[in-house]
């Protein structure tokens, strides 16, 4: 690991300030990822300024029924607080298919957001990668990609987010709170990560120094019927093949209103919005549920390694809505 | 770059200087002797370097000294208290739940964590009724709950068969 500074500020603004006079500096949080990164010599930041007591590290009721998050919160305790397990299920359950109970204890909220790709070649130094170092080409789309994204690639990239708990949020239309060196700022989580076009370096919008201090998540009655599906190679302590993040509300076998979004499939939660709209007023059967994931599905490039994600994503999505609308009430 | 880092380890206050990049995994292994937390991997992935810090769970691969500079550790070795061995680690030795003993230490670490963590009503990813009830405590943990919350913690000689009788042995009394 090469060697770095390591600093503490009093308060968010602080910490800003902090880092803005460091532009290869980074934040520091719960470090499951970060410190992993600088072991691999991936992330080589000079500055780290520690931001694991300044934001907020628990949850808060909203007046309009919505839920604010700190930044801080670990994933276990998130995982476990009623308001989610109550409200929210698919936060909760996505919550706990990631990770370990030990990187649980660990990790925040505002850091997952933030994790890196786990391609392999992202995290191996030797191998050229443009995430890593523009320009370099991507080792993946000739190479094992196996595990890699199917709907918005660039040849640039191909890379997967890796988080559970983004996907969930994706489909909540939750909202990032943000503090940087111009002020704050709140930035749709469906806005939050980006496609690889162009700058496949950059996994989000957010500008050096800005950090994440809060995530609101709007009421929506209906999600106490959401659930968090994830598909992967070993039933524990995996990334995800395929996921799907879905809340649904059905009256009278008619499709009212529903919320999907896909993760393991592309560089950013992948909001689902033309299979919602597809079902929305519908009638909720399997076939219709099979329609809108395949719609969803029409623009996946998939390379021969990962074609399989393709008919997984559309079975994984149909299933999990058929389980919402006819598990126990 | 040096710098100095007061962390209490099973019940003993150490102050101690650490190159910055010093993990806690590090810091009490090669400067505090403790080599009760094993690495592995060295990154996260198999949990053989399972410490309690300030009473949880975690990696200490991945948690750097600095930042956690007055912490609270206990280590494996500090769970046997006046030369008791913990009950965990009694269950552990009963049910053979072990073959290199490599991942032991970290394995016994995390059991008496993840009891503590269902006792308070977390629930798993495998919690029946997703997550909305889930927290039948310790006693309602059966082998596909305690495989589920065990999940970080490998054992590559493949002693689950008796690591998770040892732990629901402990979970039910």
């Amino acid at each position: 690991m090469r060697p770095f500074r390591y600093a503490r500020a009093d308060d968010v603004r602080g910490a800003v300030a902090l880092l803005a006079e460091a532009p290869a500096g980074a934040y520091l949080a719960g470090g499951t990822n970060l410190v992993d990164l600088m072991k691999l010599d991936v992330a080589t930041p000079e500055l780290l300024v520690d931001v694991r007591r300044l934001t907020s590290d628990r949850v808060e009721e909203l007046p309009d029924g919505g839920i604010l998050i700190g930044a801080a919160t670990p994933n276990s305790d998130l995982a476990a607080h009623p308001l989610l397990r109550g409200r929210y299920p698919v936060l909760s359950q996505a919550l706990l298919s990631g990770a370990s109970g030990q990187l649980r204890n660990l990790a925040t909220a505002g850091g997952n957001l933030l994790q890196r790709t786990r391609c392999v070649y992202f995290q191996n130094v030797t191998t050229p990668c443009n995430k890593r170092t523009p320009g370099t080409g991507c080792s993946a789309i000739d190479g094992h990609h196996r595990e890699l994204a199917v709907l918005g690639t660039s040849p640039e990239c191909i890379a997967t987010h890796p988080s559970d708990f983004a996907v969930a949020l994706a489909a909540l239309d939750a909202t990032v709170h943000t503090e940087g060196p111009g002020g704050g700022r709140r930035i749709p989580m469906t806005e939050l990560h980006r496609l690889p076009d162009g700058e496949p370096d950059r996994d989000t919008v957010l500008a050096h120094g800005e950090l994440i201090t809060a995530i609101e998540v709007p009421p929506l009655a209906f999600a106490t019927r959401s659930h968090y599906r994830k598909v992967r190679d070993r039933a524990s302590y995996a990334f995800a093949l395929v996921s799907v993040a879905a809340a649904i509300d059905v009256a009278d076998g008619t499709v009212r209103d529903v919320r999907i979004a896909l993760g393991g499939v592309a560089h950013k939660p992948w909001r689902a919005s033309h299979a919602e709209e597809l079902l929305r007023g519908g009638p909720a059967l399997e076939d219709r549920f099979r329609a809108a994931a395949e719609a969803e599905l029409a623009e996946a490039r998939p390379l021969p390694g990962n074609a399989f994600k393709v008919p997984l994503a559309r079975n994984t999505l149909t299933r999990t809505l058929l389980d919402l609308v006819d598990g126990p009430a | 770059m040096d710098v100095e880092v007061s962390l209490r380890v099973d019940g003993t206050a150490h102050r101690v200087t650490v190159d910055i990049r010093t993990t806690l995994l590090d810091a009490l292994r090669e400067r505090l002797g403790n080599t009760s937390p094993k690495k592995g991997c060295d990154h996260g992935q198999c949990g053989a370097c399972t410490i309690l810090l300030d009473g949880r769970r975690v990696n200490s691969c991945l948690a750097l000294a600095v930042a956690h500079d007055g912490a609270e550790i206990v280590t494996a070795a500090g769970l046997a208290a006046d030369g008791e061995l913990h009950p965990m680690q009694r269950c552990f030795i009963q049910y053979d739940a072990f073959q290199c003993g490599y991942c032991t230490p970290g394995q016994i670490v995390s059991a008496v964590a993840m009891l503590r963590e269902a006792e308070a009503g977390w629930p798993s990813a495998v919690t029946a009724d997703g997550v909305a009830a889930g927290d039948g405590g310790r006693t309602g943990l059966d082998a596909d709950e305690i495989r589920e919350r065990m999940s970080g913690n490998l054992c590559r000689c493949a002693a689950y068969a008796n690591i998770v009788p040892a732990i629901q042995e402990l979970a039910r009394r």
